[in-house]
């Protein structure tokens, strides 16, 4: 079995003769590849985009998760104030998976942006082939006639042809890369949409939040009861005073 | 001779080094076989890294073409399995309209 290198040489080579292959005519060569150098820049050009708007994405839900954090916390302790330490286990057990996303979060941010690095590092690279090739191409068109024009044409086509190989294969690598994080980032949407961690969301009004709202309103009413008490208890005595009073009058 | 480190560039390097780069390639394959990532980053680091010290870097506006091509350090398992097998993963060169 062939090693990694020599697969590697083998599919480059496969992948450069492809490009190669389209004309006979070594001028029409020429202006085919570097036509096609010039859309290979476009498509890192817009890989790079790609991997932006996936950045910004995760961005976005890590900010959503954020808010989460937050928002939990604060039920947790409302929570506790009003002494259902159930309730506060309940917000804490999901905070605690919020900022577990919100980790898994940083390390895709990251990845994507090592992804970015690379590509637009590729970038660079092909367009600076892309110029070196372009001002070649047309000296060796100049010397067609000559007997080694053919051997440079070639040897130019193919050191650039493995620029546009690397560059094809690292956008292909960005653009599955950006996949994967998009599907889990979408499933991610979709627990929070189906309501399991509808918390998280801040949308709709959660089992957790009514619960509280209960507590809050259980306490109203309980200081409502104090309060009326009260004034029922100061009525009674001042009453019971009058009374008295009466009596003894 | 001229090796191409992917993502990284041409060097120019000498023939000795290609014995050494070989024998990490061997390991790398093993690494592939037995599911081990850490090992296989180790190698493809390894393959890397000699071409990068053992070697001269070419500029980036030179075109000629390499000998031999050196994977990129950062393949994953799940990627290098996808490119030693039948088609590989390059997508085809631009086609034009």
């Amino acid at each position: 079995m062939d090693g990694l290198i020599g697969r590697f040489t083998n599919l480059f080579k496969a992948w450069i003769s492809r490009l190669l292959d389209t004309a006979e005519d070594p001028s029409v060569t020429l202006d085919y590849s570097y036509e096609r150098q010039l859309e290979l820049l476009q498509n890192v050009k817009r890989g790079v985009a790609d991997v932006v708007t996936a950045k910004k994405r995760i961005q976005f839900q890590s900010d959503k998760l954020e808010g989460s954090v937050v928002k939990l916390e604060s039920q947790a302790r409302q929570a506790l104030a009003g002494g259902r330490e159930d309730l506060a286990r309940a917000a804490l057990e999901r905070k605690a998976f919020a900022q577990q996303q919100l980790q898994g979060l940083d390390t895709q941010s990251a990845g994507l942006e090592q992804q970015q690095g690379k590509l637009v590092e590729s970038e660079r690279r092909l367009a600076m082939k892309i110029e070196a090739f372009r001002s070649q191409k047309e000296v060796i068109k100049a010397e067609y006639s000559a007997a080694d024009a053919q051997v440079r044409i070639g040897e130019a086509a193919t050191g650039i042809g493995e620029e546009m190989a690397e560059t094809g294969l690292a956008i292909e690598r960005a653009r599955e890369r950006t996949e994967q994080l998009q599907a889990r980032s979408a499933a991610l949407d979709e627990l929070v949409e189906s309501g399991t961690l509808e918390d998280f969301t801040g949308t709709s009004s959660s089992s957790l939040d009514r619960e509280l709202e209960k507590i809050d309103s259980n306490q109203l009413v309980e200081a409502d009861l104090a309060r009326l008490r009260g004034e029922l208890g100061a009525g009674a005595g001042a009453e019971t005073q009058q009374l008295g009073q009466g009596v003894s009058r | 001779m001229i090796v191409r480190v992917i993502g990284e560039g041409q060097y120019e390097v000498d023939e000795g080094l290609v014995e050494r780069l070989n024998a990490l390639d061997r390991q790398a394959l093993d690494a592939l076989e037995r599911n081990e990532e850490t090992e296989l980053d180790r190698c493809l680091d390894g393959m890397a890294k000699l071409v990068r010290e053992g070697g001269t870097r070419l500029s980036d506006d030179v075109l000629t073409p390499s000998e031999i091509i050196v994977p990129p350090s950062d393949l994953t398992l799940e990627e290098t399995r996808k490119l030693i097998s039948e088609q590989g993963f390059i997508p085809d060169p631009p086609v034009r309209a």
